[in-house]
């Protein structure tokens, strides 16, 4: 079980991504969203909203949250909880960044495809 | 002392209520009840689901996944043991225990059987063929849809309210139906001879053939259904033949159990049975000698039960039912008990242009029953007095024409939401009614039509019962809330609409981040409610000068297509006055196949619309429709949309002016233009209104003394005509009018807010006054939209196709196949 350790797979630079924007990652397991706030932090989410899977990518960010273009809902960047008062919640990919590089968690992108 | 045990035979809608009921009145710790441990016993492999959704399932309307009520985590949620698939076969009193097929035995301290009903087959020659099914449960759901597929034709015998639906069902799914029903009219239970002869009338003309007094002799055909034969020896050919006669409860268990059945399992008011630890509940019980089959008594039964397992002392007694027919398009209600007796009266109202009907039934100034055909607005009014058996001798004369024509109501617009029930639904889409919404804003202190929308969906979809909520927020508040307070854009800031536009012009705020900061927005970088508005506020504030920001434009104007539910677009290319030519159509057709698009189709616009375009092909196709001259439609964008034409005198034998002509001179002279909501026009060529330019933002009626302006028509949630703002006698000063009038909707109209709001917000005689009386002021304010157009038309396809937002469409990177931990 030596392969549960955790591997990190890179994705792109930190300036691929636009501020108060995002971008998708295609894999396996479903699309993943790169968020980029107004104050340069960054999160990924799996792509799908918790209400009817709409892709968060496509959404206005704003604070640390984004809106659903599909039904506007509002989800904490931070969590992957939906905000307010809608209840759901979309799996966060853990991220890091290493020289201007961003490298997401493999061991959680697989846990989405299972 | 520990928890009781309690055991439910059954998982349909009454005892799932009637849990919801005990959980909501004894909640434990951990969710479920602190009073019972749960255990259901399913014999459907499936969670509780919404058994009157089953027609717009079969409809094709909804899916299975909407309508189920709890799903699997409500159960673990709520800690309830949960066996699906087990039929429970013994009850053993004395024991106390149960004992499914399967070879599962629980004990209980109290019991509650829920085994519902079986539909009533007839035994007529042939009725346990292949093909033949019973409409009750999602299985014969999904045999219906199966034998639809093949089209062909169906027999539904059983005119009620469940074989009607089936019927309907299975005609949207493409076949073609007999009802075959054997009493004198349809849904007898329910409607008089008169409402079923105008329901039979509104199935024919939908193409559904009714036959009634058909008497079923047999089912023909050899392994398989091929026809039903009546007693008079009429042939139906049929390939299924669908069985709605009736239902009937299942008391097997019971009586098996040594319980008292007669129909049903036979409880008191107490909704216990002859053992005291038992209950019955649902379509399987008998209470006052009846048994029950609508949700409503159902779930009255549920409370009871839930009360009563609490200790409390609760009574079932049937009341009144009310009935409406889910069938699209045809509308009736009916409630109480509207038979004829020597005792009753009726007030009767037909009018058989409009297809309406209604009866009243009414016994010492008191309504015992009502039905309703065509025009059902009143049914829960009446439902109500029903009810309540109110005394209505006051309102006589005009009881019959509705709520609407009672002298009190019409004085005091709050008096009719005043006067509903608690459980009059107020939102039909999400299916909120009164008492929720009074009943979550003095919980949870909402003051806002905002938070009532987050908190109950109510007015959250559709938005068309947006008053009704407010008054029934007004109702519960009282004058704490005021429904003409200035409404805030959002949460960021206290400021409304139109103080924000004002402050932006008299402090030249000419940024977003300069706004927020000027005007004390509350939060770092707005919402996805403000930016959209503040973007658009300085691009029509300051054209020329303001940078758009994409970044605050909802996706559809970022990406210059609209997003579909399933993250793909649709494209819709510009055709200027709606005329196309082969060339256009040439490449339309090539790129639909190039790139594997989906859906062609024809907008009401006049435009073709290519649906389900992948995000990373978008900057392709637009190059291909580029190529062959064509731009962005504009289809998603809160701006020109379309101008709509007829041929006029180009073709038209009664065209007075070039419609055509003018419309394509419109469209060129407005597109790229941002408005505070979309902008559609129409060009008619004479009053005969071919483009129907009278329910358009904007339209023109040619006449021959040249071009009488509309404006302010709204054809979609609201439905009104247009008004005449005035008359122009060439093109050009038709054009400078419609340039004018554009140009004040975008400095005055609020975010989001369509013409038609904007001209009632502000008055025509203003408008009128502003850009057709006074001439120097319609001159300025058409150069400042000319002014502002040399900045907005540029096509945004071109621009993104020469590379623009490339990082809108491609995707960062792309995983390969998985390569993390196993």
């Amino acid at each position: 079980m030596n392969a549960m350790t955790k591997e990190w797979i890179e994705v792109g630079a930190v300036d691929d991504v636009p501020v108060r924007g995002a971008r998708r990652v295609h894999t396996q397991a479903g699309e993943i969203a790169v968020f980029k706030c107004a104050d340069g932090s960054l999160f990924a989410l799996r792509n799908r909203c918790p209400h009817k899977g709409g892709p968060l990518s496509e959404g206005i960010v704003h604070g640390h949250g984004v809106t659903c273009p599909l039904h506007n809902w509002v989800i904490d960047l931070s969590t992957g909880e939906a905000t307010g008062a809608d209840k759901g919640c979309t799996p966060q990919i853990p991220l890091k960044v290493e020289d201007g590089r961003i490298f997401l968690d493999g061991a959680a992108i697989a846990k989405l495809a299972a | 002392m520990g928890k009781q045990k309690l055991v439910i035979i059954g998982n349909g809608m009454a005892p799932g209520r009637a849990l919801e009921k005990l959980f909501e009145a004894a909640p434990g710790e951990n969710g479920g009840t602190s009073a019972f441990d749960v255990t259901v016993f399913n014999a459907e492999p499936r969670v509780n689901y919404d058994r009157i959704m089953l027609s717009p399932v079969l409809a094709g309307e909804k899916t299975f996944d909407d309508i189920v009520i709890h799903g699997d985590g409500w159960y673990i949620k709520n800690n309830v043991t949960l066996y699906k698939g087990h039929k429970i076969t013994e009850i053993d009193r004395t024991k106390k225990t149960v004992t499914s097929d399967t070879g599962v035995t629980e004990g209980y301290d109290k019991l509650i059987i829920a085994t519902g009903s079986s539909p009533f087959i007839i035994p007529v020659p042939g009725h346990d063929m292949a093909g033949v099914v019973s409409y009750r449960d999602l299985d014969d759901v999904h045999a219906m849809m199966l034998a639809a597929k093949k089209g062909g034709r169906a027999v539904v015998i059983g005119g009620g309210l469940l074989g009607l639906e089936a019927a309907a069902g299975l005609q949207m799914q493409g076949m073609e139906v007999t009802v075959l029903h054997i009493m004198p009219h349809l849904m007898e239970r329910q409607l008089d001879p008169a409402a079923g002869y105008l329901l039979q009338r509104s199935l024919e003309a939908r193409g559904i053939r009714v036959h009634c007094k058909a008497n079923t002799k047999a089912i023909e055909g050899e392994g398989r259904v091929s026809g039903v034969r009546l007693d008079d020896d009429t042939l139906y050919p049929a390939d299924i033949v669908v069985m709605a006669v009736g239902i009937r409860p299942n008391a097997g268990l019971g009586k098996l159990a040594g319980l008292e059945v007669n129909r049903g399992i036979v409880v008191t008011p107490d909704m216990k049975t002859s053992d005291a630890d038992i209950y019955a509940l649902g379509e399987c019980a008998e209470a006052s000698g009846q048994v029950f089959g609508l949700v409503a008594p159902l779930y009255e039964q549920a409370g009871v039960v839930a009360k009563n397992l609490l200790g409390g002392s609760a009574e079932f007694h049937p009341s009144a039912t009310a009935t409406k027919l889910k069938v699209t398009g045809c509308d009736l209600y009916s409630a109480g008990d509207f038979g004829e007796a020597k005792d009753r009266e009726e007030i009767v109202l037909r009018d058989p242009t409009r297809g309406v009907y209604r009866r009243l039934v009414l016994k010492d100034n008191a309504i015992l029953g009502a039905v309703m055909y065509g025009d059902v607005s009143d049914g829960p009014w009446f439902f109500d007095m029903i009810k309540r058996g109110t005394d209505i001798s006051e309102m006589r004369e005009t009881l019959i024409f509705g709520q609407g024509y009672q002298g009190g109501a019409s004085a005091d617009p709050m008096a009719a939401v005043a006067a509903l029930p608690d459980d009059a639904e107020i939102c039909g889409c999400n299916g909120v009614c009164k008492g929720t919404i009074s009943k979550k804003i003095t919980e949870l202190g909402l003051t806002s039509l905002d938070d009532v929308r987050a908190h109950t969906k109510a007015s959250a979809s559709c938005g068309s019962c947006t008053g009704l909520v407010e008054q029934v927020i007004k109702l519960t508040l009282g004058d704490a809330y005021q429904a003409n307070a200035i409404q805030p854009m959002c949460t960021c800031t206290d400021l409304g609409h139109d103080d924000v536009r004002r402050l932006i012009k008299a402090k030249s705020l000419k940024s977003i981040p300069a706004v927020m900061q000027e005007l004390g927005w509350k939060t770092s970088c707005g919402c996805a409610k403000c930016r959209p508005a503040l973007n658009y506020y300085l691009i029509a504030d300051w054209p020329g000068e303001y940078e758009d920001d994409g970044k605050s434009r909802f996706i559809n104007e970022r990406v210059h297509a609209n997003i579909q539910k399933d993250g793909t677009y649709s494209v819709v290319p510009r055709m200027w006055g709606g005329m196309t030519s082969p060339a256009e159509l040439r490449a339309i057709a090539d790129v639909a196949e190039k790139f594997n698009i989906p859906a062609v189709k024809c907008t009401g616009g006049q435009r073709i619309d290519l649906l389900g375009v992948k995000k990373e092909d978008l900057p392709a196709v637009w190059a291909d429709l580029n190529a062959a001259g064509m731009v962005s439609g504009a289809a998603y964008a809160k701006g020109l949309r379309t101008v709509k034409t007829c041929v006029g005198t180009d073709w038209c034998r009664f065209g007075t002016q070039d419609s055509t002509g003018l419309g394509i001179k419109l469209e060129k002279f407005l597109w790229g233009s941002w408005t505070p909501a979309k902008l559609k026009l129409a060009v008619s060529g004479c009053p005969r209104n071919c483009a129907e330019a009278t329910c358009k933002d904007i339209g023109v009626i040619c006449v021959d003394s040249g071009y009488d302006i509309h404006f302010a028509g709204a054809a979609g949630l609201d439905i009104h005509g247009t008004i005449l703002l005035g008359h122009a006698d060439s093109e050009e000063e038709a054009i400078e009018i419609i340039g004018a009038l554009t140009q004040a909707y975008r400095e005055q109209g609020r975010y989001l807010e369509r013409i038609y709001k904007w001209q009632r917000r502000v008055g025509t005689e203003t408008i009128r006054a502003a850009v057709i009386e006074d001439r120097a002021n319609r001159k300025a304010l058409f150069d400042r939209f000319v002014f502002s157009q040399k900045f907005a038309q540029i096509d945004p396809w071109a621009e993104r196709v020469a590379g623009k937002d490339a990082h809108e469409f491609a995707p960062m990177a792309e995983l390969a196949p998985m390569q993390a931990a196993e």
